[in-house]
């Protein structure tokens, strides 16, 4: 199994939101992690990449073999764990070309790999924004400094292209997108899909997931997985409503 | 920048440690401790200088006993002992050098770890670099070229014995030595430094380079640097220094003058990485210098361009006299300060004559215990009419023990003057470093992203070698600066 949690428990300032969650997600699978405003997704997204101030007090999060709540987040991203970001932040002054070429090659040391030669870097480059129909004036500004939300979202896909992660964790990538910027997105995550990769889909709409199939969806409420299917769950939801699940709960 | 350069920066980041802290065993003809008379004559006679010479050194020093050394609000230092330090050391040299073959191979190899390199590949590129080494000009290149030009680029000795008359009008025009402790200090025992004339209508074809290197235990280092560009002139002056670790505290009082006649322009840009100390605050060079540019004919330029990563004490700020009309005087500064460093450091502009203009442009780095002070002053005098002032002064702290202090001081002695005064203070947020390191940057990388970022303005006013030299600078100071 690629990633495996098992019963993790999560506060953040003392509170815990995420309360007992078991996942687990093998190669080559997309799943769909689904549930209200506020249930604790981008938590859970934050307990695995290792942010600061995500306390996990409980539980184990294996990827690839490791449990890795105690490694630091820039070794659990070289190891291949990658976050498409919910509110992706600017960095003024630093060129996406150098920010791109330092994370590469970052990741490249990790793995005891001389640094990326220029020109192949280049043409990485180039390719990678064809696949997610980046312009090349994205890429030579400062990183995010400026882009729009939808700008931003796709710089998160390209990203993600250029750093061929093994799990790939899209935070509401679709929110705040048109339907052209969704399909861009949607047939960047599916061309990168490979026996060798998994992603991770956090979403509270279903439109996303008539563009990118899902293997599993799960609904998160209230800190932990309440219910998983395959992807009629989604489109269940989409026309009950949270309230059907919150309602199951109490029964 | 291009992707290979940055790449590089980012590789060569990789020992905390102060990367320059080597000291080469060279043979060294010292003076023997101390200030007084004899040790001024001693100085002006192993240089075997004129009469005119001994007696300026003499004036400056007399002047400098007469004086009481500054008191700095923002710095704070154990006093200097002037009779503990050596006021003059020459690598002892055999016989004068023809080739680079006959360059004493220790000291070769001191250049090449400060990544000097005398050799094709640096002069195709176009550097000539005049290398200093403690006290005497060792070797310099590119003379030819520059001959044909009729430019002048020599050691300041060299400069006393072969262009006397050049010497004599311009020395101390722009700094005299009246104008401050340090200056006067500087005046009476100048070692060497450099010399550079740019004669009229000349666009001087190679960037000039001065490396500068304190080596000699306990030895002052006390440069001058004197350029002077004639109408129509232009010129643009690197000087870098690195210095080697040290217990002890080192003095360095340098004086650099530049004058600008009718639309000649000069840039002077300075990477200055003196040893700062150790993390506990031990060590480190003291940095006190005289920067001055006049901007003496009609419509002339001078931009100063810094970034000041060394040194335990930095006391700096290059500033720009703007006398002929229309002339323009330019500060682009980055200094970073971490773990005991502290830094005072920013500009004067002086408007004199009608339509000047200037610019300043300021980026403050704190990090550990260090203090970074922003000391700058506008005047307009009332003859400067429409002269406009712009300054932006930015601090970014690092942690909560630094300090950034902004101490912008306004005279405007003419009503149709424009000033206009900006300054922020920020902090690299948890979130920036989190988006790196969910990259796969860990948070020092992230920080010297970050940093280079935030200083970016700044570094692209510098000549392009530099610029890679300066961020890798910046990067290599703020080391350990996180945790
Ligand atoms: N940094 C934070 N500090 C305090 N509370 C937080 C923080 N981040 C999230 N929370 C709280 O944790 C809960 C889950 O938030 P989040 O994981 O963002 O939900 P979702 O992504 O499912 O909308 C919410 O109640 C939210 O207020
Ligand atoms: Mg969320």
């Amino acid at each position: 199994m690629l990633l495996n949690i098992k019963n993790l428990h999560v506060e953040i300032d003392g509170k815990e939101i995420i309360k007992g969650l078991n996942l687990g997600v093998n190669k080559g699978e997309v799943h769909a992690i689904m549930g209200p405003n506020g249930t604790g997704k981008s938590t859970l997204a934050a307990a695995i990449t290792g942010r600061e101030g995500y306390d996990i007090t409980e539980g184990e999060i294996w990827f690839k073999g490791t449990n890795i709540i105690e490694m630091d987040p820039d070794e659990r991203a070289n190891l291949g764990i990658f976050l498409s970001f919910q509110y992706p932040v600017e960095i003024p002054g630093v060129s996406m070309t150098n920010f791109m070429r330092t994370a590469i090659n970052a990741k490249r040391e990790y793995n005891g790999q001389p640094t990326i030669p220029a020109g192949e870097f280049l043409k990485m480059m180039e390719e990678k924004k064809n696949l997610v129909e980046i312009h090349s004036k994205l890429t030579n500004r400062s990183v995010n400094e400026g882009f729009s939300g939808g700008e931003k979202k796709r710089n998160e896909i390209f990203q993600m292209a250029m750093l061929e992660p093994s799990l790939a964790i899209l935070d509401e990538t679709d929110s705040g997108l048109d339907i052209d910027a969704l399909k861009v997105v949607a047939k960047g995550v599916n061309q990168l899909r490979s026996q060798e990769n998994a992603f991770v889909i956090i979403t509270h709409y279903q439109r996303l997931l008539d563009y990118i199939i899902p293997d599993f969806v799960h609904v998160l409420y209230d800190g932990k997985i309440v219910k998983t299917g395959g992807k009629n769950l989604a489109l269940e939801l989409e026309a009950k409503g949270y309230e059907w699940i919150k309602e199951q709960q109490f029964v | 920048m291009d992707v290979t350069n940055s790449d590089n920066i980012l590789e060569q980041v990789t020992t905390s440690e102060y990367k320059y802290g080597f000291y080469t065993d060279i043979e060294n003809d010292m003076a023997p401790v101390g200030l007084n008379e004899s040790t001024v004559r001693l100085i002006s006679a192993k240089k075997l200088e004129p009469e005119w010479m001994l007696e300026f050194r003499l004036k400056a020093f007399r002047h400098w006993q007469s004086l009481q050394e500054p008191e700095w609000a923002h710095i704070h230092y154990p006093k200097i002992n002037y009779q503990d330090i050596i006021y003059y050391a020459a690598p002892k040299k055999k016989k004068e050098l023809a080739s680079l073959d006959e360059v004493d191979p220790e000291l070769l190899e001191t250049f090449n770890k400060l990544g000097i390199s005398l050799d094709e590949q640096k002069m195709l590129s176009g550097v000539a670099v005049d290398a200093v080494i403690d006290s005497v000009s060792v070797k310099t290149t590119f003379q030819d070229t520059l001959a044909r030009h009729g430019i002048i680029f020599c050691s300041f000795s060299e400069a006393v014995r072969e262009h006397p008359e050049l010497i004599k009008k311009f020395m101390g025009s722009v700094v005299p030595y009246t104008d401050n402790y340090f200056a006067a200090l500087n005046s009476a025992v100048f070692s060497d430094g450099s010399f550079c004339y740019i004669p009229e209508g000349v666009r001087c074809p190679l960037e000039l380079s001065t490396y500068f290197r304190i080596n000699a235990a306990n030895t002052g280092q006390f440069e001058r640097t004197l350029i002077v560009a004639e109408k129509g002139s232009y010129v643009s002056y690197m000087e870098g220094c690195t210095a080697p670790q040290r217990d002890e505290n080192q003095l360095h009082a340098a004086i650099v003058e530049i004058i600008a006649m009718d639309d000649a322009e000069v840039k002077y840009s300075t990477v200055q990485n003196w040893y700062p100390g150790d993390k506990e605050g031990k060590g480190g060079v003291y940095n006190f210098v005289t920067k001055r540019g006049l901007c003496k004919g009609k419509r002339s330029k001078i931009a100063w361009t810094q970034v000041e990563t060394g040194s335990a004490i930095t006391w700096k700020y290059p500033s720009c006299v703007l006398m002929g009309d229309n002339s323009i005087g330019e500060f682009y500064s980055v200094a970073v300060t971490n773990n005991y460093q502290q830094a005072d450091t920013g500009t004067k502009m002086i408007h004199i004559g009608k339509n000047t203009r200037s610019t300043i442009i300021s980026k403050g780095i704190s990090a550990g215990k260090s203090n970074n002070s922003y000391r700058g002053l506008v005047k307009i005098l009332s003859g400067a009419t429409n002269s406009r002032n712009f300054s932006q002064c930015d601090s970014l702290l690092l942690g909560d023990k630094c300090g950034a202090h902004t101490f912008p001081y306004i005279e405007a002695k003419n009503e149709s003057s424009i000033i206009e005064h900006e300054a922020t203070t920020s902090k690299i947020s948890e979130d920036q470093l989190f988006y790196c390191n969910q990259r796969g940057i860990d948070t020092e990388k992230a920080i010297g992203l970050i940093v280079n970022g935030y200083a970016k303005e700044v570094l692209n006013k510098l000549p392009m070698e530099f610029a890679v030299e300066a961020q890798k600078l910046l990067a290599i100071t703020l080391e350990g600066s996180v945790g």
